[in-house]
This record gives structure tokens, sequence and C-alpha cells, in this order.
């Protein structure tokens, strides 16, 4: 797999500020990538959501990007590490409602509705890495939803 | 400094360095006027390029007279740090990075070090050496103050736009007799929503308004924290007795609102300012009637 210029980076994610430069460099490197309008609005959406993530219940950490090449298609690899105290309960984190925090509860599960591949890997005591991929031409689900 | 220590009948090598900037003050400023950092910044005149570089020339040549070639605070520097850094400051905003600004003061060094070389063809090599070392100080230290000084504009710009941003604040815009609206723009982190909420609701009071619309054209992104921000801010506007209607839900916003599951279904929302105008024109029984027979009527 080859990479695309501009795009591959490591950006720390350690405060709100760090947030919004998560946000603009998703953005932007999926508009490199030649990402339509609402598969960049949900990808930003969902790695705004995995920010968060990280910042609030992993006490902070890092987001990656990485640019992907399928074939003729372009797909932009979003990880986002740290070393908290990790998830307890993946199942129930990732349905809908549940929130360790006083969020909604709808980060990672929304997050994983967003994208188009989706691991996560937490280990309690350890950390959490929660990996996301999106393509840039491809439909994301069956035919009749969005 | 001890390993600059004057050498026989000749002064400190720092010394040595500052007359002989002094006597080729001309040359030197004639070569750095062709170096990439003049020559982009001058680009009127070249005699402009010479004369400041004379002056670095000279800035320079008093700080070696002081033996101070390797102190950033030496009273020279500011002379330095005034022509450099203009220029320096110049080259940034051309869109150069600091390292390739440093690197354009760092190619002023070699054509001044090969004039020093050939300027003392007879002296002993001991002291060609040590004059070179203080030249070679000498430059680095002004590298470093155009550095230093190219760092502290930066913090002293983003200072400036962080006071900015802080202005951008969240006006309520009286629409018409009981609407507000409330356009957000940027980033709806906790500090700015909660500014955002304050003041809408203080002007719901005010205004005897019954109808709030907020909107979000200018929300790049919409995630379950900002959404959660304005459900709160509809739900307490809604205990004041004014409905909010949310406006400017562009079409990537409102599918990435549904895949992500947030349910907005208690909240009145609208595509367009225009449509919550009329919405809640319509509400307060307002309806706006096109003057023209077989015009469009209100939405």
């Amino acid at each position: 797999m080859e990479t695309a210029a501009g795009v591959d980076a490591c950006l720390p994610i350690r405060s709100d500020m760090d947030l919004v430069w998560v946000r603009q460099h998703v953005r932007q490197a999926a508009g490199l990538l030649g990402f339509g309008l609402v598969e960049q609005t949900k990808l930003v959406t969902a790695a705004s959501e995995l920010a968060r993530n990280t910042l609030v219940h992993g006490g902070g950490g890092r987001m990656e990007t990485a640019g992907l090449t399928n074939g003729h298609t372009r797909g932009l690899r979003l990880t986002f590490s740290d070393e908290g105290p990790g998830i307890p309960d993946l199942e129930r984190a990732l349905g809908d409602g549940y929130t360790s925090g006083d969020g909604l509860g709808m980060g990672l599960g929304g997050a994983r509705r967003l994208v188009h591949e989706f691991a996560v890997d937490s280990t309690p005591g350890v950390g959490t890495k929660v990996t996301v991929v999106s393509w840039a031409d491809r439909s994301p689900r069956p035919r009749g939803e969005f | 400094m001890p390993e600059h220590a004057s050498t026989g009948q000749h002064g400190s090598p720092a010394r040595e360095v500052g007359a002989f900037l002094r006597r080729r003050a001309e040359q030197i400023s004639q070569r750095w006027a062709d170096e990439p950092l003049f020559r982009t910044v001058f680009t009127v005149s070249r005699d402009e390029a010479v004369e400041a570089g004379r002056i670095v020339v000279d800035a320079l040549a008093q700080v070696a007279d002081t033996d101070q070639v390797h102190d950033p605070d030496a009273a020279g520097f500011t002379v330095v740090r005034e022509q450099l850094s203009r220029m320096g400051a110049a080259r940034s905003r051309a869109g150069f990075t600091t390292a390739q600004v440093s690197n354009d003061v760092d190619a002023l060094r070699p054509p001044v070090e090969n004039l020093l070389v050939a300027d003392l063809p007879d002296e002993p090599t001991e002291l060609v050496r040590d004059c070179t070392t203080a030249l070679t100080v000498l430059m680095g230290t002004m590298r470093l103050v155009v550095l230093e000084t190219a760092l502290s504009e930066g913090q002293a710009l983003i200072e400036r736009q962080r006071l900015q941003l802080m202005e951008v604040a969240t006006p309520v815009i009286k629409l018409w007799d009981g609407i507000v609206a409330v356009p957000l723009i940027g980033t709806l982190d906790s500090a700015r929503s909660q500014v955002v909420m304050e003041t809408l609701l203080e002007a719901v009071v005010d205004q005897h308004a019954r109808f709030a619309i907020l909107d979000i054209t200018g929300v790049p992104t919409v995630d379950s924290l900002v959404a959660q921000h304005l459900m709160k801010t509809v739900a307490a506007a809604r205990l004041m007795g004014a409905e909010c209607v949310v406006s400017g839900i562009r079409p990537a916003i409102a599918q990435t609102i549904v895949q992500l599951g947030l349910d907005l279904g208690t909240v009145i929302t609208r595509a367009s300012l225009a449509d919550a105008l009329a919405y809640a024109l319509h509400e307060l029984g307002a309806d706006i009637i096109n003057a023209t027979p077989g015009g469009a009527g209100h939405r």
C-alpha cells in the first residue's frame, strides 16, 4: 500500500485546541485524497468523537493519519491511541447511550457507523487504540441507507 | 573568553575580526546584496540592499570590538535585530519557514569567511584559525538573534490571533418582534457554547422573544458534544418560554447526524435561516404574503 504526500502525520491530543487541529487536518487530508463532501464530513465527525474520547477518557494521546491506496481507491486511516485506563466493557461502550462521563454516549458507536472500517484494541490499565479507515469512493453501507 | 586571548602584537581575534569587518564593510555588503536574504527583500534597488548590509556589518563590528561575539544580548545586536528581523519577517510573510530564514542568514557567513581568509595571507595559521572561529561564533550568534526574533514574533502573532478569536463574539440579532437569531460560527467547544447559551437566554428575556433561531451554517462539524450543547440550549430556552429553531443544517451535516445516531427529534429544525424565520413568523401569525399575484407565498 502506498501513502499519499501531505496526508501522513502524527498529531498530539492534549487539549481542546488540539481537537480543532485534528479536525482540520482530517478535513484537509480527506480533501487531498478526493473524499466527497459527505464522506469528508462523516470522517471529520468520527475523528472529532474519537479524539475527544482520547482526550476525556484516555487522558490525552495522539492521532496518526496514513493515506491508503487500494487499486484506484484512496483511503485514510486514523489511529487514536492513549495510555489511559482502557475500556472495561467494550461491548457496552460500543452500544448507544452508554457513557462513563456526562456525554450522550454516542461517541464510539456513532463513530463506528460513520466510517468503513473500525477496530478497537483496549487493555484495561494499559491503554486504548482505535483504528478507523474510510475510502474515498466506495459506498459505505448497503444501498438504502445514506 | 580565554581561548580568544590576545596573541602577540595583535588584539584579540574578536577585535581582529572587528577591524576586518570595518575594513571590508563595503565588499561584504556588496556580496551580501547578492544573497537570497537581501536580494529577495530589497527587490527595488540593489543600493538599498547594500546600505542595509552595511548597517549590519557595522553593528557586527561593534559587537566584535567589545569581545562579545558569543552574547546575543550584546548592545550591537540591537541594530542587527532591527535590520535582519525586518528582512526575516518579510521572508516569513512570503511563506518561508523559520528554518529557511535561518539558512538564509547562514548563507551570509561563507562570503565573509572567504574575505577574512584572503585578508590574512601573511598571518600565522593559528591567528587565522582563531579569527575564523571568532567570526563563525559571531555569525552563529547573529543567526540565533534572528531566530529568537522570528520565534517571539510568532508568539506575539498567536497571542494577537487568540485575542481576535475571543472578539468573534456571538451576537444575538433581533429579526422581528419576538424573534431573535444567533448565528453560530466556528468550533462550539464548552467555553464558547456556554457564552452562546447565556447571551441567548439574556436576549430572550430582554427582547421578550417567543422564538430563538440558532443558525449553525458556520459550524463546520456537528458531533455529539455540539449536538448536546445545542439541545441543552434549546431546553433552557424552552424553560424560559421561547421556542428554539435550529437552522442552517447542510446536507452533509444532516447525513452525519443521522448516522451518528443523534436524535434531534425534539428540536424544530429548518434547512435555512430564511425557512426558520418564515416558520417563526407564521407561528406568530405574521405570515409574509407576496404582493404580486401568483407569488410563492409563505413557506
